[in-house]
């Protein structure tokens, strides 16, 4: 069986079954490919469009590999308050780690904030952000 | 000695890991427990009740040593003093995932009341309580739960929202991560009032250790809400999975689109079935007004708001995190007094209250006490009750450009007014930024507010021209 056969059967009986099974895949192998999509499709009887318009509605699915590591960093407004602005240049300046926005983190009065994986950092100036670009 | 630190996310992105670990090492338990919520002072150390904080890992020592410099007794700290502190009752004091703490205070108190008095009563306790929902529209709970409770299906849900978006807004994500088990108990309360038996709590996938936390708590107390039956599902980044129709929607496994209404969804919700979409703070004040009554709870607040708010303090305030109080407090009040203004030291220009969409409001109003009636009257929200300070340094353009830019980036694109007049907001404040028919473009930019306003499904589009308006209201100069 393949990967995403025993993704499938794990969410057999599930009522609405498609998210959790996206989050199983692209936690898997890091994305949603489109052969994904199409064996996920056929199990749960929906069309390749329709599950397509899922994975590209979330902002969270990815359709192709991400090699770089990810930060998330807030831009929302607390974090803006908070002088996330003035950091953007930093993380402008170099390419090795894809710094993607998100729209808060819940840590809004110890901002600037932000992500990587499941680990949270709060605080952030240059300095900071600098060498926690420096360790990913 | 007994030392506390807490696990909360907060605590931890600030670097309380590593602080319980320099304790770990020099041969000292530490008990990991919720956060008493005063923000600024993470990573706190509560030592026999004494509180010492921001802590560094190479302060422990010192600390140790009984050298280091301490707040005083935490529970007799102004901040946490002067909160009426209901929902957050626990807060500081009980690791999130044991069930001997919680039942050591004052846990499963309510849901014995309900299964005592049975579903009518326990619907007729959240009437008496005047309990609103606390996502953002203020519907009263009670006659939500009663409209659920009168549909006649084989199957009925309980849906928490715990898609919390709305920058400026923890206190969900505080819930899930430091008192799980409040949730479950208000949850199963709400299944046992409605006769539903199966819960779905939707959380924000931002929130990874909510997550783990509130999985963690279902398992351990499972046994005890039987036959009620809850289950955790992950959104994946859509905002608008906040509004409850396109939760409802994600939760089916589609794209998160708004539903039109009618029909309600306690008539037809999840899976066409009757359901009851609650945010966290709403069903996490359940289990306090059964265990003391619908009307100790409605003894606090002010006219038709009742009980208390968890608001949050954030943004650039020099005393930010979670203030329980009764509604009818003062904006003053939460922003000077209690928030000791600006983290920044420089005035305080503006507040936003009510996250992305609530409007800008600026200091000549903070006269205005917390109620959802007040703040409709002044043409702003409470939303979430979350409050972004801002210092005199912000310019109140971009914050207006960026409130149609974030409506752009998360509308789910059903309706015409939200998917293309945030894109045309975008453009219209740019124009303006760049001094281009000023007067003609604020203009326009007034008439698209009022299409998005009444035009839209939901409130994302409906709402984006409240931080709009206001920022172009009591603001002018910023965009001259």
């Amino acid at each position: 069986m393949s990967a995403i056969a025993d993704i499938l059967a794990e969410h057999n009986g599930q009522e609405g079954p498609l998210l959790p099974i996206l989050h199983d895949v692209q936690k898997t192998f890091g994305y949603v490919s489109e052969d994904a999509m199409r064996e996920i499709a056929n199990a749960l009887n929906l069309t390749r469009a329709e599950v397509y318009g899922v994975v590209s509605f979330y902002h969270d699915f990815r359709k192709e590999a991400e090699a770089r590591p990810v930060l998330k960093l807030c831009r929302a407004e607390a974090c803006k308050a908070r002088g996330v602005e003035a950091l953007i240049p930093l993380t402008e300046g170099q390419s090795r780690v894809k710094v993607e926005p998100v729209y808060c983190l819940g840590l809004c009065a110890v901002g600037p904030a932000a992500m990587a994986g499941e680990q949270v950092y709060a605080r952030l100036d240059t300095r900071r952000l600098g060498a926690l670009l420096d360790s990913l | 000695m007994r030392v506390r630190i807490s696990d909360d996310a907060v605590a931890v992105a600030c670097g309380a890991d590593d602080v319980a670990a320099a304790f770990a090492n020099a041969g000292i338990d530490v008990e990991r427990v919720s956060s008493w919520g005063m923000h600024w002072l993470e990573p706190l150390v509560d030592i026999d009740g004494i509180g010492y904080g921001p802590i560094a890992a190479d302060d422990v020592p010192s600390i140790i040593a009984g050298k280091g410099q301490s707040i005083g007794r935490i529970a007799d700290h102004p901040f946490i003093a002067r909160q009426n502190r209901l929902t957050f009752i626990r807060a500081g004091k009980t690791r999130p995932i044991s069930l001997y703490d919680y039942y050591a205070n004052q846990g499963w108190l309510g849901l014995a009341k309900a299964r005592e008095i049975g579903a009518e009563a326990t619907i007729a306790a959240v009437l008496a309580s005047g309990l609103r929902g606390r996502g953002g529209a203020g519907f009263p709970a009670g006659i939500k739960w009663k409209t659920v409770a009168g549909a006649i299906a084989a199957q009925k849900y309980v849906v928490c929202n715990a898609d919390e978006g709305d920058s400026a807004t923890f206190a969900d994500r505080m819930v899930m991560e430091g008192d799980p088990f409040m949730m479950i108990e208000g949850m199963a309360i709400a299944g046992l009032a409605v006769g539903a038996s199966k819960g779905y709590i939707y959380i924000r996938s931002e929130y990874p250790r909510a997550i783990a936390k509130m999985q963690a708590a279902i398992s351990a107390s499972a046994h005890l809400v039987a036959p009620f039956d809850l289950e955790v599902r992950v959104g994946a980044g859509a905002y608008v999975c906040g509004e409850e129709t396109s939760l409802l929607n994600s939760l089916e496994g589609k794209r998160g689109e708004v539903r039109a209404k009618p029909p309600l969804p306690a008539i037809e919700g999840l899976f066409g079935k009757p359901t009851i979409v609650n945010n966290v703070l709403t069903l996490a004040a359940v289990p306090w007004i059964l265990a003391n009554g619908g009307e100790a709870y409605a003894a606090y607040g002010m006219g038709r708001s009742t009980g208390t708010m968890p608001v949050q303090l954030a943004g650039n305030i020099k005393h930010g995190g979670l203030f329980e109080v009764a509604f009818g407090i003062t904006l003053d009040e939460l922003v000077h007094d209690i928030g000791g203004g600006t983290d920044s030291g420089r005035p305080v220009r503006c507040v936003q209250v009510g996250g992305p969409l609530g409007a800008y409001i600026p200091p000549s109003q903070f006269d205005l006490p917390f109620d959802y009636e007040a703040f409709a009257a002044a043409d702003a929200l409470i939303g979430h009750a979350g409050i972004t300070v801002f210092d005199d340094t912000v310019d109140m353009a971009q914050m207006a450009r960026f409130a149609m830019e974030f409506c752009a980036i998360e509308s789910c694109g059903k309706c015409t007014p939200c998917r293309l007049g945030s894109t045309r907001g975008v453009e219209t404040l740019e124009q303006i930024i760049a001094g281009k028919n000023v007067a003609k473009n604020l203009e326009l930019i007034a008439d698209l507010s009022e299409t998005m306003k009444f035009g839209s499904l939901c409130a994302l589009g409906g709402f984006t021209p409240y931080p709009v308006m206001s920022a172009i209201r009591h603001f002018p100069e910023d965009f001259q």
